[in-house]
């Protein structure tokens, strides 16, 4: 751990990554506390301010009511963020689970959960997620649950592949001949052996799930308002290019910003991990 | 049999197999929905009794296998049922937009694979040096914005402050071409119309390159990860003492190995790219599936959804057969093993 941060700090892209996420986390955990006007983070008007382009206190400008948008991105991150956690929390251990008991099992476990996987994995993640929120009532909660749905085929995949490796190693057979039962060889033998590869793709992801979540909020189908959130932000204030390109530009690149830190990060880890793609 | 053939068989029977499954995943989803379709449908002034012929007709009120199965039987006969919302077949709906999201994404497709190709190529020979951390930072910066962010930033740089491109839209209104094939870039072909296929080109551009810019991204990493191995092999040492020249050596030897996965990549990619092609629909105006389907989406239609979700799917699947039988073509192991020895 140590050892992965003195690395990590070394290279001046994967510092650059670190500073970004320490940035985005920071700005959401005490975005009470940075943010200039907390109480736009709600239902707010101030028409006598609205729609100013960038200048001091609102560095990002205001919208169309007058709300400051820097103070909005900085709620929006908060969203964000829980969104990720909670449906990586959820997503991971399921697909896992799912890619080990068939990885190692094989036959027809495998063949009927690999299938299983395939479906999911056939509907542009997008449009499942999409469909899901059309008949589900466009919550946060639902948003999470949405996105947990297109999300844990990918680690299923993932991790299947290495336990189809992995089985065969001399290690799993001594655990099989003294007379380990399955559920300690799977969880307890394979199960560390895949570790790295997970930690680097759950870094990358967590980039990737607020992306996903707001191309979902961008199409109306995720966070209602007036809870700030910055893929409807790009979405309301995209009628208003070019003039009011403060609404869309500060809102897109904060997306931008929290997923190339996630990334650059990811990327050093599957360096530093030697993890699988 | 030779091998290509049993491939594609053994491809077709897995993917009819996972099709069924989307059926019945994406028909479970648009029958939990809160609220009596039928209801929604009539409206709030509809009578006890239209909404109970309604809920009939639909067989909304047998249970959830038998509706399946009528379903199931109605899709074989091509038949995904009258939307709700514009009150026409689904798949008279589908065929009017669907090309044009389909045109957006295989130019997006054909950008993906023209550009971010040789950028992971170039990436590989030049490792280490200023071109390759460029390329590398520009692939990654890539796939860490949606494709509406830069669908916003394109539109802001090359059609607002440079007006270099149109911003919304297909074809300029002066040009009316006849659908048949629902191409722009094919129709005006037909009519020889090579003034509005210059038209509809200059439309598509914009859209489609914030479409591919992720893509080009993936592509661009995939293709330098898997050279840079490659570039370890004894081979590629052994060409390089041959004299061979640093750029036939990228272009022949070291890409070739790599090739395949980046088709893997290439095909998961254009996916997504029927998905995110609503986003950036929406920014442009481009008149796809995608108001159809937040359309429907939003007012809970049904058919409409079923209809559109499968059909998406169904090309999706198509697409991975063609990259599978690509790499089948492609793979030495596949290709020479029909020869007799």
């Amino acid at each position: 751990m140590k050892r992965t941060l003195a690395i990590l700090t070394a290279n001046p892209l994967s510092l650059l990554g670190l500073v970004l996420v320490f940035v985005v986390v920071f700005s959401a955990v005490f975005a009470d506390f940075i943010a200039p006007f907390p109480e736009h983070a709600g239902a707010v008007v101030d028409f006598a301010n609205f729609n100013q382009p960038p200048q001091w206190p609102y560095i990002f400008g205001t919208d169309l009511v007058g709300r400051d948008l820097f103070t909005r991105v900085i709620y929006a991150y908060r969203i964000s963020l829980i969104l990720g956690i909670v449906v990586l929390a959820i997503a991971v251990p399921i697909g896992v689970s799912i890619g080990l008991v068939a990885g190692y099992l094989g036959g027809r476990t495998e063949y009927v959960l690999m299938r299983l996987t395939d479906v999911f994995l056939s509907v542009p993640p997008l449009v499942l997620a999409m469909s899901i929120m059309g008949v589900l009532k466009p919550t946060l909660a639902n948003g999470m649950l949405a996105v947990t749905v297109m999300w844990w085929p990918w680690y299923t995949r993932l991790v299947y592949n290495i336990t189809r490796g992995e089985k065969e190693e001399g290690y799993v057979l001594a655990a099989e001949v003294i007379g380990a039962s399955r559920l300690h060889i799977i969880f307890r033998e394979i199960l560390p052996n895949c570790v790295p590869a997970i930690v680097t793709k759950m870094t990358l992801d967590m980039g990737f799930v607020i992306l996903i979540a707001s191309s979902l909020s961008f199409l109306g189908l995720g966070v209602q308002p007036p809870t700030p959130d910055l893929g409807s932000m790009v979405a309301d204030g995209a009628k208003y290019l070019p003039d009011s390109w403060w609404l869309t530009i500060f809102p897109g690149l904060a997306i931008l910003v929290a997923v190339f830190g996630f990334n650059l990060i990811g990327d050093a880890l599957r360096d530093i991990l030697g993890a699988e793609q | 049999m030779n091998p290509l053939a049993r491939l594609l068989a053994k491809r077709l029977a897995t993917s009819l197999i996972v099709l069924i499954g989307v059926s019945m995943l994406i028909f479970a989803i648009a029958r939990i929905i809160p609220g009596d379709p039928a209801r929604i449908a009539l409206g709030p002034n509809a009578t006890q009794e239209q909404i109970a012929n309604l809920r009939a007709d639909l067989h909304l009120d047998d249970n959830i296998a038998v509706q399946y199965g009528y379903f199931i039987a109605d899709v074989a006969r091509g038949d995904l049922g009258i939307s709700l919302y514009t009150n026409r077949p689904v798949t008279a709906d589908i065929a009017l937009y669907l090309p044009a999201t389909l045109e957006l994404v295989l130019v997006a497709g054909i950008l993906m694979v023209g550009i971010g190709l040789p950028l992971g190529i170039w990436s590989a020979r030049w490792r280490g040096r200023a071109a390759d951390n460029v390329i590398r930072l520009i692939s990654l910066l890539g796939v860490s914005a949606p494709s509406f962010v830069w669908a916003v930033i394109l539109m802001l740089l090359f059609a607002f402050y440079l007006p270099l491109f149109p911003i919304a839209g297909r074809i300029s209104d002066s040009y009316a071409i006849a659908p048949v094939t629902g191409f722009l870039l094919v129709d005006t072909l037909i009519h020889g119309d090579v003034r509005a296929f210059g038209n509809a080109a200059w439309h598509i551009i914009l859209p489609a390159f914030a479409l591919s810019l992720s893509g080009i991204g993936q592509a661009a990493r995939l293709t330098r990860a898997n050279m840079v191995e490659t570039y370890d092999k004894p081979y590629i040492e052994m060409a390089q003492s041959y004299g061979f020249s640093a750029r036939r050596i990228a272009n022949r030897y070291a890409f070739r190995p790599s090739l395949i996965p980046s088709l893997t990549i290439i095909g998961l990619d254009f996916a997504a790219m029927l998905g995110n092609a609503f986003l950036v629909e929406a920014i442009f105006a481009w008149p796809g599936l995608s108001r159809y389907g937040v359309a429907v989406i939003l007012r809970k239609d049904l058919n409409a959804i079923v209809g559109t979700v499968l059909i998406i799917s169904a090309t999706f699947l198509l697409v991975n057969i063609i990259v599978d039988l690509l790499i089948a073509l492609l793979n030495p192991r596949i290709r020479y093993s029909q020869r007799p020895a």
